[in-house]
Formats: C-alpha cells, structure tokens, sequence
C-alpha cells in the first residue's frame, strides 16, 4: 500500500493507484477551481479533458488521472 | 534517440504494428502518453504484450512532430524515426446538458478508466448514458467491479440497434453476453440526460429522476487526429485517409485504428499488423474487412439532433474557459467565437469544445498548431524550436 496527502490529508492507496482514482476514492469531487470558480473533477480519465488537474509535489498543472500514486506524493487541490 | 520505426500510441493497434515490425528486426520505439500500455480497452490488461526488442516509453507527450520524422517530447527530446505509425486512438465525444460540469459526471469510457487505474465503484450507484456499444460494455464492466448501475440511457433508438445487430450476427454473441451480465439492469433507449443537479440527481429525457452517485456519459468516439493534421495528412470526413498499406497521404507516415474510423478491436489489430509489415519492408496481409461495418456502425448509433438542443443559455459549452452557450450563439464560424470568446483556448485545446461546437452550430474547428500538447516552457525552449 501506498500513503500519500491531499491538501493535509492522507489517503492510503494500492500500488498503481492513480492520482484521479486516489482522490475521488476519498471523496474528494473538487480537484480544481474553473476560471469562473466552478467546482471541476475529473472527466474523461484519459489525459485530454485536462479538467483533474492539481499540484504534485509543487509542480502545477499535473494530470491526476496519467500520474500513478507515490509514497509521500503531495496532492493540492486547486 | 533515432529509430527505424516510431509508433505513436501504445494501444492495441499501436501493439500489434510494433509486433509486426519487430518481427524483422527493426528498430522500434512505442510512445504513449499514459503510464502504461494497452490504450483504453486494454487498459491495466494482462493481455498487453509488448515486443521486447521494442523500447516502450511511457508518460511521454509528443508536443511537435516534423518531417523527417522527429517527434519532439517531454520527457526524452526529441526522438527520430525513418516510419511513424500514428495510433493515436479516440476521445469521448461530450454533449452539453444542464450540470454536465458538475463534479460526478464522467465520460462513460472516463469512469472505466478511472475505475480500471484503482477506482473502486462497489456499491455506487450509477447511471450509464450517451451512444454506442460502449455503454453496455461499461455498465458490464461496472456491475462487475460492484457498482449498483442504475439504468443505461441509450440515445439511439430500439430498431436501430436491432437492425445493426441482424446484419452483424457475428457480434450478437458478443452483445448476448454482455446482457446477461445486466440482467436487471434497464436498458432505456431513445433517452438521454437532460439534467445533472447539485445533490447528484440526473434527469432524463423519458421523465426518471435517479439519485446517483456518478453519471458515465459519452456520446460515442471522436479520433483523435491532431498529429496527423500537423504532419499535412490529408483527411476524409474527419478521419484520415490511408491506402491499403494504411499509409497516409505522406509518405512515410501510416495511420491505423480509430483514427481511420471509428472500428473497435478487430479493425485496430488488423491495421496495426498490416501498418507494421509495411513499414518495414514486409508483405502486407489483405483487408479483410471493408469500410461497410464503421459506416453501419456510425449510423446504427446516429445521434439525434434533440440532444444538440440541451443547453441552457448560461450552461458551459467550453469547460476550461467557462464560455456559455449564450455566450457563443451569436457567432458564425470557430475562429471568430475562438477570438472573441476563449473558446478552445483553453489547455485541452479545443479538443473536448471543438467537437461539440461541431454538433451544436456546426462549426469546423481550426488548423492543429504546436504544441499539440500543453507543456512547460522550458521543454519548449529545450526542444529547440
């Protein structure tokens, strides 16, 4: 199993978990803010919607549904 | 890194040109932007199979690609092959309803990704809904994995889909199989959604109102084609047209699966073996299917015009510049609306509002420009260009 923290919180996962299927497993529905401030998640799960996008270990705009879980991985919604 | 053969998408059809043309000792390198081989439908499969002489890179985006060929990419540069294959698969085609940006509603092949990379549904209620032989296979594949599918709203009507299935009997056991693994499970057809509310409530257009907790909704596949467009293969109809060698317009360049029509399995793994073998100098086997079973199958699953008809004047029609239906009505083509409104420019690029703007005004979108892909800027700058 792996651990890993979103927005403070941690979220145990198995190995080759994604970052998309992680977060909406513990309940997490907003990954990002729209321009307008709509509350967005994930789509199409196939890296083309771009609408689960979030921060991954300080780097911005990383597409939780084409990144696997790592252990101590930092997930911030957006 | 140079190779003789450079497969762009690592789906089946991708595989089975790689395997092909391994079988002859070439150079071959398999490019996929996802983590793992197999594409969508083989997705976490064990029946991927890899050519080991084959250097497969993952988590690769190809943001250029040039004549030569060099495909300039994120992770490994830029990669240099004397053939490309492009096996770039197909998107979900989404339609713009009341709520459908809310979160909890998912394409159809969307929630079986996410499901198949360690999303679990047990006990989630679901509804299935959108076109095509797609849901059914969703809903099986849900139901499966535990999920309490509610019901799957499919907008072709009843007769359609029974006529297709008489003139393709071969796919009857197929479709039998999948039901059985439904049994309870409604099968509405002629319906759709017309509502995602807050609450997770959906509506649809036979007048149900379910409780859900997710709603899988696609309305049948979109090719994705942008790397075909920027190399200047020509395309007939939206797909790109290839000879019987699945060779492209350019030399050189071969395109095979979805992207040549939207086919399924068979078609994939034909044209990935006959694209492989002539890349590489092999005889190629014939064809052994014609253009007939993706024509009747886009018919079988039109889409009726009602369902371009949802929107209401402030629903988004573009989900990442948030640009509203109301906001583009007054425009007559893509590039103004694009200019004048955001929409398109966000990071998907059109990809997910250009085709829906085809069905809703009718608009074609623009040319393919680099990158096709977001990507930092200091990949850009490396890359040279």
């Amino acid at each position: 199993m792996i651990k890993i923290r979103c927005d403070g919180r941690e979220i145990v996962v198995a190995d080759g978990t994604s970052v998309a299927a992680a977060l909406l497993g513990a309940g997490v529905a907003r990954f990002r803010s729209s321009v307008a401030g709509e509350s967005r998640g994930p789509v199409c799960g196939m890296g083309v919607c771009m609408e689960c996008r979030v921060t991954i270990d300080g780097e911005a705009h990383r597409l939780a549904c084409q990144t696997l879980c790592r252990e101590g991985m930092e997930v911030k919604t957006t | 890194m140079k190779f003789d053969v450079v497969i762009l998408g690592a789906g089946p059809a991708g595989l089975a040109a790689a395997r092909a043309a391994c079988r002859t000792g070439a150079s071959v390198a398999l490019i996929d932007d996802n983590p793992a081989a197999g594409g969508q439908i083989w997705r976490g499969s064990a029946l991927i199979d890899i050519p080991p002489s084959a250097r497969f890179l993952s988590q690769t985006r190809v943001f250029d690609v040039r004549a030569g060929f060099i495909l300039e990419t994120d992770l490994h540069g830029a990669i240099a092959g004397s053939r490309l294959i492009l096996a770039t698969g197909a998107r979900e085609l989404f339609l713009p309803f009341p709520g459908w940006t809310e979160p909890g509603v998912f394409g159809a092949g969307g929630l079986q990704a996410l499901v198949k990379s360690g999303l679990s549904v047990r006990g989630k209620r679901v509804v299935v809904a959108g076109s095509g032989p797609l849901l059914v296979a969703v809903a099986a594949a849900l139901r499966k994995q535990g999920a309490r599918v509610v019901g799957i709203a499919e907008q072709a009507p009843l007769g359609r889909i029974l006529r297709f299935l008489r003139r393709y009997p071969a796919k009857l056991p197929q479709a039998i199989g999948l039901r059985a693994r439904l049994v309870g499970v409604p099968y509405w057809t002629g319906t759709w959604p017309v509502r995602f509310a807050a609450g997770r409530r959906v509506t649809l257009s036979n007048g149900k109102i379910l409780a859900v907790d997710y709603l899988a909704c696609g309305f049948g596949l979109v090719p994705n084609t942008e790397a075909a467009q920027l190399l200047g293969c020509r395309l007939d109809d939206g797909f790109v047209a290839v000879d019987s060698r699945q060779e492209t317009t350019i030399k050189g360049v071969y395109c095979v699966g979805e992207p040549t029509g939207i086919g399924g399995l068979d078609k994939a793994l034909e044209e990935g073996e006959r694209a492989g073998s002539a890349a590489t100098g092999q005889a190629v086997r014939r064809r052994t299917r014609t253009g007939a079973f993706v024509r009747d199958l886009a018919a079988a699953f039109d889409l009726d015009p009602r369902l371009f008809d949802l929107a209401e004047p402030g629903t988004v029609v573009c989900r990442c510049e948030d640009v509203s239906y109301e906001t583009l009505q007054p425009y007559r083509e893509w590039r103004e609306a694009k200019l004048q409104t955001r929409c398109g420019m966000g990071p998907c690029q059109g990809r997910i509002c250009g085709p829906i703007t085809g069905c809703l005004f009718g608009w074609t979108a623009g040319s393919v420009r680099v990158p096709l892909v977001p990507v930092r800027a200091d990949v850009l700058v490396r890359g040279g260009r």
